[in-house]
């Protein structure tokens, strides 16, 4: 880890503003930013660790533990609930319990006039999402048991 | 000789199955032997299409649309790369009627050109208004944007050339150009097809806003979100060698805050702190990011410049009604057979765009409910659909056009729940800086919660909750969810019995 921590340092040494690039950079490399990176991202930058705390907190994209599986992100905003995303995720709900992935909300994918839309692992987005083709992508990743 | 081809690299074309269709092109025409040149361009925008791949024949483009891989097979066997009959075949797709009724202006080249080739939009007529803005001073090129009447297309449609004027006239030993690509509000998604289909032309508006205000760099915050967006016009900066000379723009990467897309909370994001809103004054113009004259502007309102540059004031301004002028791209979502983009005028109505665009709903119920201008915006009944789309119009009904996203609902909607999401919206959302919105948003799902089981004698309470979100708030989104709540009470009152 701390390897990679100096290069992504060295990469932002002279960036101002530097705090949001450096955490994407390491959740990008390690897929998280650990609790040990927050005081050394605190002395590179000159900050207190609560600053860096409150920022990584405060921002939904950042996460400080390791996802376990894969994450699908349901987008849950208007322009998808009138094409009946509720159902999708109560459909969501009620077939992946014990299964080796996490479903939670986003508001937008920017895919609004496709919907319902999701996002697997933050690569692979979907849109026109049924529950026959939501049912085909979770068997496709293997999610359930 | 290799046949071109193109098939949208755009990510609802690619969430649509569209780089399955590339691979299945590519494998296909090698088994026959046939040279390919597959483009991977932006969306024309009209995503029931999507797929939609065009072949340049020697009459031109033929359109084929919407393809899946399985459809490959069989295109190549109705010579579709010569343009052959098939059930999918679309014709010229500028002469399919969604896109000859409308007057594409600054999304002209969006799903024309390759998004990455900066000689394709130097040939497509990019480029004429940066070059014309290195011949005038800063006063002409900011007293070009003012003449222009053009506003700001964030949602705020504050006047353009005022903010550059207030940059241009503030003294600083360093000025900066931000463009705000934080496109958060569902139903919105024109930013997106600009940054992913013709990003030189967002570049070149950043840059011409910095000649007019004297300054050397621009930020682009760009939402997590969108990573086909950041990639695109990273790699346009990449390809762009010293087209843009001294002008230097760094691509930022947001992390998925809401609010980030209110002015100052991006600029607390961008120099590296939690997206909470400042006070103004002083106004980003005065005192911006790093305490600097900062331009902030909406992805659309930088994209519309170099036209205004390179064709006059006058082209631009004569387009639309009122004080709206230009054109507007606006966003058919949700509930619409013919969900896309329409970029026309300001002037038509409502009900044009979600009949004669979007073809009533997509489940063939009737409509019930449109929100305009996102999740800040207001709910229109049916009764409101005539409303001419120019600002002051929208706000003289209690509405907003803001970024011009209409998301459209059947008659199955329950208004009261969304009223509900609104608050819920806000209450997830907020910066938690202001109290009415940190607190008022979660009280107001409590209260909507209780007028849905049955207690009337709520309602008067919402209103005051309301009202205090309305003036107790420092940015729109406290201060603008009762838009939603309200008019949903409004004009939906049945749903709250």
């Amino acid at each position: 880890m701390i390897a990679t921590l100096d290069t992504i340092f060295t990469r932002h040494r002279e960036q101002a503003g530097a705090l949001l690039p450096i955490l994407h950079d390491i959740q990008d490399a390690l897929g998280y930013v650990p609790e040990e990176a927050v005081p050394l991202i605190a002395g590179q930058l000159n900050l207190s660790r609560a600053e860096v705390h409150g920022v990584i907190s405060y921002y939904p994209h950042f996460r400080q533990t390791r996802e376990a599986g894969h994450v699908v992100h349901l987008c849950c905003a208007e322009a998808c609930q009138a094409n009946g995303s509720e159902a999708l995720a109560a459909h969501a709900a009620a077939t992946l319990q014990g299964a080796k992935v996490t479903v939670k909300p986003v508001y937008c994918l920017g895919l609004c006039a496709s919907g319902p839309a999701m996002q697997i692992d933050e690569t692979r987005l979907v849109a026109r999402v049924t529950t026959e083709k939501f049912d085909a992508l979770m068997n496709e990743l293997g999610a359930r048991a | 000789m290799s046949i071109t081809l193109y098939v949208p690299g755009d990510a609802a074309a690619r969430a649509l199955g569209a780089d399955e269709v590339a691979a299945a092109i590519e494998k296909r025409a090698q088994e026959f032997g046939i040279k390919v040149h597959v483009v991977r361009n932006g969306s024309r925008g009209l995503f029931w299409l999507e797929p939609l791949v065009e072949v340049l024949t020697s009459r031109g483009r033929v359109a084929y649309g919407p393809v899946q891989a399985a459809d490959v097979g069989s295109l190549f066997a109705a010579n579709f790369i010569e343009g052959g009959e098939h059930p999918l075949r679309l014709g010229n797709i500028e002469a399919h009627p969604y896109l000859s009724r409308q007057q594409r202006v600054t999304l002209r080249r969006v799903g024309v050109i390759d998004p990455r080739s900066l000689s394709d939009y130097l040939a497509q007529g990019g480029g004429l208004g940066l070059a014309q803005a290195r011949q005038l001073s800063p006063a002409a090129i900011v007293q070009a944007v003012t003449d222009s009447g053009l506003r700001g297309r964030g949602g705020a449609a504050f006047p353009t050339g005022i903010k550059w004027r207030t940059v241009l006239d503030t003294g600083a030993d360093e000025k900066y150009i931000v463009c705000n690509a934080d496109e958060g509000d569902s139903g919105t998604y024109s930013d997106r097809l600009l940054m992913e289909g013709d990003p030189y032309c967002l570049l070149e508006g950043m840059a011409i806003a910095g000649l007019a205000v004297g300054a050397k760099r621009g930020y682009l915050y760009v939402r997590s979100e969108y990573p086909d967006a950041i990639a695109l016009l990273n790699a346009a900066l990449d390809n762009a060698g010293d087209w843009l000379g001294d002008f230097q723009i760094e691509v930022r990467r947001a992390a998925g805050a809401y609010v980030c897309g209110e002015e100052t909370a991006l600029l607390e994001s961008i120099e590296g702190r939690r997206g909470i809103v400042r006070s103004k004054p002083p106004l980003p113009a005065i005192a911006g990011l790093f305490g600097k004259p900062t331009v902030i502007n909406n992805v659309i309102t930088f994209a519309s410049v170099p036209d205004i540059l390179a064709r006059g004031a006058a082209f631009y301004r004569d387009l639309g009604v009122g004080r709206s002028r230009g054109t507007l791209p606006f966003q058919l979502a949700g509930n619409l057979k013919f969900g896309g983009l329409v970029e026309v005028p300001f002037g038509s109505t409502l009900r044009e765009l979600l009949y004669d665009y979007g073809g009533g709903s997509r489940s063939g119920r009737p409509l019930r409910a449109v929100q305009v201008g996102g999740p800040l915006g207001a709910y229109l009944p049916e009764s409101q659909f005539d409303t001419v789309l120019d600002y002051e119009a929208f706000a003289a009904i209690g509405a907003v056009l803001g970024h011009g996203g209409i998301v459209a609902f059947d008659d199955t909607v329950d208004m009261a729940k969304q009223a509900r999401y609104a608050m819920q919206f806000c209450a997830h959302e907020s910066c938690g800086k202001c109290t009415p919105c940190r607190i008022g948003s979660t009280r107001g799902v409590e209260v909507i919660d209780r007028i849905r089981a049955g207690q009337r004698e709520q309602i008067p309470l919402l209103r005051e909750l309301c009202d205090t979100l309305t003036d107790g708030s420092l940015c729109a989104m406290g201060g603008m969810t009762p838009y939603p709540v309200l008019s949903a009470l409004n004009h939906f009152a049945e749903d709250f019995e």
